[in-house]
């Protein structure tokens, strides 16, 4: 079993945790990613890793509530556990392995959008932890789904933070906000985007127009997770990529993100079933049109 | 009682198994298998120990068998394999022990998996428990994947006093035995959980949840944790597709997610969360016995099931039984046929499967007749989902994280006699072979333990 030390909500729908995972702890790299099954029945879901305390033997997870099994994660409290835990997969970022000579000569940009901010939280700091200071632009809804923007005060170079609807910050989506520093003059020679893949499409076609070599992590529905199963494939370059181990992260300019988009939706029905039965329990009689109860 | 005949073993009948996942063959009772083994002639030179990849002393737990002595048959047993009940079920003994049986050249051969599967059944009913090791001899092994390969060296290694631990990347151990064959061929709770208890009982500690080359590398494992020695049984890898269009759609999938889902994470069972695209019409591409699970399975959760495959009858490369059992439960064989592309609608979502038949021309460098297309032969069939089983090529993270571990052109581990590239480190299995059957991964288990205990005696 797999302790959870903290659990708190960092926004409505959005929740974090420590879990003690010590073997995963002592190797893991930013970029890289865990699944977490709760009990015996559940599913493997996997989560990129947003924080470690090598020490203390701590992965950090935050989790958005976007199905049945992640709202019944979301119920999961301090002194609970997950049953089974797994990692690092995946491979880490590219600078973890890069010759440092030429990643601390290079500037870097950070665009996180929503829930993605949490998974580029680990890159900009170990970055700052050899003295690199990463650009970061936080993009969120609205004020309040802006997550852990102290957390990257503390790592980041210049923090930008920018949310839709102008409740907070800067006004517009990350793209925006994109283009605005780069019309006033910021250059940066890599950009790595981590957010909702409809953003990091368009922050990929962006910074194409603006000759900026971008990466993404990839976040597609898995299975194992250990390079068996194949679900997590993708069309990278005209070739198929599987994101467990080929991954997560990819060359965003390659990546063919309306097919990666549409493979997302193959659970929608099953998602949007189980969801309606977690939420209303013994209480759910019909209504989503599948289950049958309305007849 | 026709002693050239096999006593018939009773299984589900075909239409009402077709509609569940329970197991399909019943086996043998006492007396079925006293009968059965009562027809083997007990030869001086026994082919079928040579038959055998694991040379089980046949004729001789066959004759305790005959005896009554069932307790002793499954320790007979028990000095050359650790998984009798999963061999007796999934070896293709046709071509193994049963292919070279004496009785077998004017009649029937002798029912040697039905008997083994019985021995191993009532030993587990009736609370028989392996032999364990006497004392420990002070040397640490890690054995990397609890499948058979890494169950079958584990267990020898903690015969012969080893201290054994196995890791597995999955939830759960088994390996193949858990994720990929079905439980209506084998099942779980009953077969696959007590024969891994079996191995523990031996001293083996299984770790899940440890992925090799990520969680820690083989060179971790001996540097940091103290292994004097390791075996890689790590499994096949990466699933194998055609390269047509619209294999990327939605309701494509390979063989071992729609197996994954249904085995491992429960998907048949309304309580498990993992979904699963079930199918209404599914094509399963392939011949093999991975595709005859995959279209059994697909057939049990509502699927009418079509089996493409390129060659002809003769050429499937699936167990007799396995086909044999997929007819009668009403899968649909599409011999001499190949996919050339996946038709898909605007959403993304499969609609059907183009196909051009094909006829056998001039034998290829496997020996078998080569297909070949038969011009102005496509057509459709129409299809929501696809199943391709045509394989896998061996994972990657081993070999990619150990320095000196070669491996060959098709990304294989390359092992003689088990022994690696790499002092101290063996390997067997899938991770060495590619894809091939459980029986034969457990032989180079056994080849793997025979090879440490050497490499460990000698230090």
């Amino acid at each position: 079993m797999y302790p959870i030390r903290r659990a708190e909500w960092l926004a409505e729908n959005i929740f974090l945790m420590d879990v003690e995972a010590p073997r995963i702890a002592k190797y893991c790299e930013p970029g890289q990613f865990i699944i977490a099954k709760m009990d015996e029945k559940a599913e493997r879901i996997p989560l990129t890793i947003c924080n470690y305390d090598r020490e203390k033997g701590l992965i950090t997870i935050v989790v958005q509530v976007v199905g049945a099994s992640t709202l019944r994660m979301s119920r999961l409290q301090a002194g609970d556990a997950f049953m089974d835990f797994v990692g690092p997969l995946g491979r880490p970022s590219d600078f973890v392995t890069e010759p440092f000579e030429e990643v601390k000569n290079r500037k870097y940009l950070f665009v996180a959008g929503g829930l993605g901010t949490a998974p580029v939280y680990p890159q900009v700091k170990w970055l700052h932890e050899h003295g690199i200071e990463a650009d970061v632009i936080i993009g969120a809804r609205n004020k309040d789904l802006v997550i852990m923007e102290e957390e990257f005060q503390a790592v980041a170079g210049n923090l930008y933070v920018t949310t839709d609807d102008g409740s907070y910050g800067r006004s517009g989506m990350v793209t925006k906000c994109l283009q605005d520093l780069y019309d006033e003059g910021k250059r940066w020679d890599v950009c790595v985007c981590i957010g909702p893949m409809i953003m990091m499409k368009f922050v990929c076609k962006l910074t194409k127009e603006l000759g900026i070599p971008t990466i993404v992590s990839m976040n597609p529905i898995m299975v194992d997770g250990t390079g068996m199963c194949g679900a997590c494939r993708l069309v990278v370059d005209g070739k198929v990529k599987f994101a467990c181990v080929d991954g997560p992260e990819f060359d965003g300019h390659l990546v063919d993100f309306d097919q990666a988009m549409k493979r997302q939706t193959i659970y929608k029905t099953f998602e949007g079933q189980a969801m309606l039965k977690a939420k209303e329990g013994d209480t759910h009689h019909g209504g989503c049109g599948q289950c049958g109860g309305d007849k | 009682m026709d002693v050239m005949k096999k006593v018939p073993v009773r299984e589900q009948d075909p239409q009402v198994r077709a509609h569940n996942f329970d197991e399909v063959c019943l086996g043998y009772n006492e007396q079925e298998a006293m009968e059965e083994a009562s027809r083997c002639i007990n030869c001086k030179n026994a082919r079928c120990i040579q038959g055998c990849p694991v040379n089980i002393n046949i004729p001789a737990f066959v004759h305790e068998v005959k005896e009554g002595n069932f307790e002793k048959a499954f320790h007979i047993i028990g000095e050359s394999s650790a998984l009798p009940a999963v061999c007796g079920r999934v070896c293709p003994q046709e071509t193994q022990c049963e292919g070279v049986c004496i009785r077998g050249i004017k009649g029937e051969a002798i029912s040697i998996g039905k008997l083994e599967r019985f021995v191993a059944d009532y030993a587990r009913e009736h609370g028989v428990e392996p032999e364990k090791a006497d004392h420990l001899n002070g040397k640490k092994v890690a054995v990397i994947g609890a499948g058979p390969a890494g169950l079958t060296c584990a267990g020898d290694l903690a015969k012969l006093g080893y201290e054994v631990t196995i890791f597995e990347a999955l939830h759960e151990p088994g390996g193949v035995l858990t994720y990929g064959i079905p439980e209506f061929r084998l099942p779980k709770k009953r077969v696959v959980e007590p024969e891994v208890e079996n191995v523990k009982k031996l001293g083996v500690k299984i770790e899940c949840n440890v992925v090799i080359g990520k969680s820690i590398t083989i060179d971790q494992l001996m540097e940091d944790e103290g292994f004097d020695a390791i075996f890689v049984g790590s499994g096949a890898g990466l699933p194998k597709f055609m390269g047509i269009p619209g294999e990327q759609a939605n309701g494509v999938f390979s063989a071992n997610e729609y197996l994954t889902r249904n085995n491992l994470m429960k998907a048949f069972l309304d309580d498990y969360d993992t979904p699963i695209n079930a199918g209404k019409k599914v094509v399963v591409v392939g011949g093999g016995n991975v595709a005859m699970d995959a279209a059994r399975t697909a057939l049990r959760l509502g699927a009418e099931v079509h089996i493409v495959y390129r060659r002809s009858e003769a050429e499937l490369p699936a167990r007799a039984e396995e086909v044999h059992h997929a007819k009668e439960e009403g899968v649909i064989f599409d011999l001499l046929t190949n996919p050339t592309e996946i038709l898909v609608d605007e959403k993304g979502l499969v609609t059907g499967c183009k196909v051009v038949k094909m006829e056998l021309g001039e034998p290829d460098a496997s020996g078998r007749r080569r297909p070949v297309v038969i011009p102005g032969s496509e057509t459709t069939i129409e299809c929501d989902t696809v199943i391709m089983s045509l394989g896998t090529s061996p994972n990657p993270l081993i070999a990619s994280t150990t320095e000196g571990l070669e491996t060959n052109k098709w990304g294989c581990l390359v092992a003689e006699e088990g022994k690696t590239t790499k002092d101290g480190v063996y390997a067997g299995g899938d991770a060495v072979t590619g894809a091939a059957t459980v029986i034969l991964a457990m032989e180079a288990g056994k080849l793997g333990a025979k090879g440490i205990h050497e490499y460990l005696s000698a230090k």
